[in-house]
């Protein structure tokens, strides 16, 4: 069986190993995120939430979740 | 009896003219439920990285509907228009929010804010089409400047955030009052119930408060007092207040003295 590549990706600061070609929509699913409830940016572009299951990760990409918490 | 007397924003009616920070608590139940009996409709929130690695932590969303309370995102923690813009930028995404508070500092001591960057950024963020509710020094000029440059409200500090010491500089206060019909909200530094109504007598159409809440020894009670200290303050000054007098005034008539 032919192995899958793995690239590495930061998201929120965090390294992680993920499979080349994987789409944002399937790493926030793996990650357990609720994305009606989060903004994400890509290498500090703001993505538009309808286009996440086009947009395919590439190594070094550099994600940020982010969502909302207490605060004054 | 429907109630008239609406603080509007941004053209949204509110009747609560408390607005309540969500930082601070000791947990998520607490916040929601001070903010559930401070009678609060509009509440301010941080925009922070998702912890990816423990996602059992609770999320604010879950405890405080964004359905029923209005969420204010704000820029905490932001030291310049850049940080700021990319804040709000991320919340509005969130959930397509426009009505958000600025609040960039400038000194993290003191936590006063820099408003030469709040001023840029005000302005930019009134071009987006977000409602800009502006943090700001209790200041008259910069006040006008804001308001030039398309400011949905005017929100000057009380004192510094989190410090608890009342008005300050009531003066200051009183002129940015007089020359705005923009909404005015004290934005920090109130410490306990007669500050919010000094506040509210003063002419200020509302008062946002976090700490002195949040951190109370009580905050269910303290959420309540200011509930009301707010309500007490806005009757007081729409009711016209008697005039000032060095000398006493009988309240009892004179006529049928024994």
């Amino acid at each position: 069986m032919k192995e899958k590549i793995k690239i590495k990706i930061k998201v929120n600061g965090k390294t992680l190993s993920i499979e080349q070609n994987s789409t944002i929509v399937k790493l926030i699913k793996k990650l357990d995120i609720p994305l009606n409830k989060v903004a994400i940016e890509l290498n500090k572009k703001i993505i538009d939430k309808k286009k996440l299951k086009k947009i395919t990760l590439n190594n070094k990409d550099n994600l940020e979740i982010v969502h909302f918490i207490g605060g004054g | 009896m429907r109630n008239k007397d609406l603080l509007t924003i941004a053209r949204k009616k509110f009747t609560s003219r408390l607005i309540v920070g969500t930082g601070k608590y000791k947990n998520m139940p607490e916040c929601a439920k001070a903010i559930k009996i401070s009678g609060a409709e509009i509440v301010t929130v941080a925009v922070r990285r998702v912890n990816i690695s423990d996602r059992s932590k609770p999320i604010l969303m879950d405890y405080i509907d964004p359905k029923k309370i209005t969420y204010l995102p704000n820029t905490a923690g932001c030291f310049s228009s850049e940080e700021a813009l990319r804040t709000l930028r991320l919340a509005r995404v969130i959930g397509g929010w426009k009505l958000v508070k600025l609040e960039v500092l400038g000194d993290r001591k003191n936590l006063f804010p820099d408003m030469i960057e709040t001023l840029k950024s005000t302005e930019v963020l009134t071009k987006e089409g977000f409602k800009v509710m502006v943090y700001c020094n209790d200041d008259p000029l910069i006040a006008r400047r804001l308001e030039d440059v398309g400011a949905c409200a005017i929100m000057p500090l009380a004192a510094p955030i989190g410090s608890g010491l009342g008005i300050q500089n009531k003066l200051n206060i009183r002129i940015i009052r007089q020359q705005t019909k923009l909404p005015l909200i004290i934005d920090a530094g109130l410490g306990e119930a007669s500050d919010a109504s000094m506040a509210m007598e003063m002419g200020c159409d509302g008062v946002l408060i976090n700490t002195a809440i949040a951190k109370a020894k009580n905050p269910f009670q303290m959420a309540e007092a200011m509930k009301y200290a707010v309500i007490a303050g806005r009757k007081s000054f729409l009711s016209g207040r008697i005039e000032k007098n060095i000398f006493g005034g009988a309240s009892s008539p004179k006529k049928g003295i024994i």
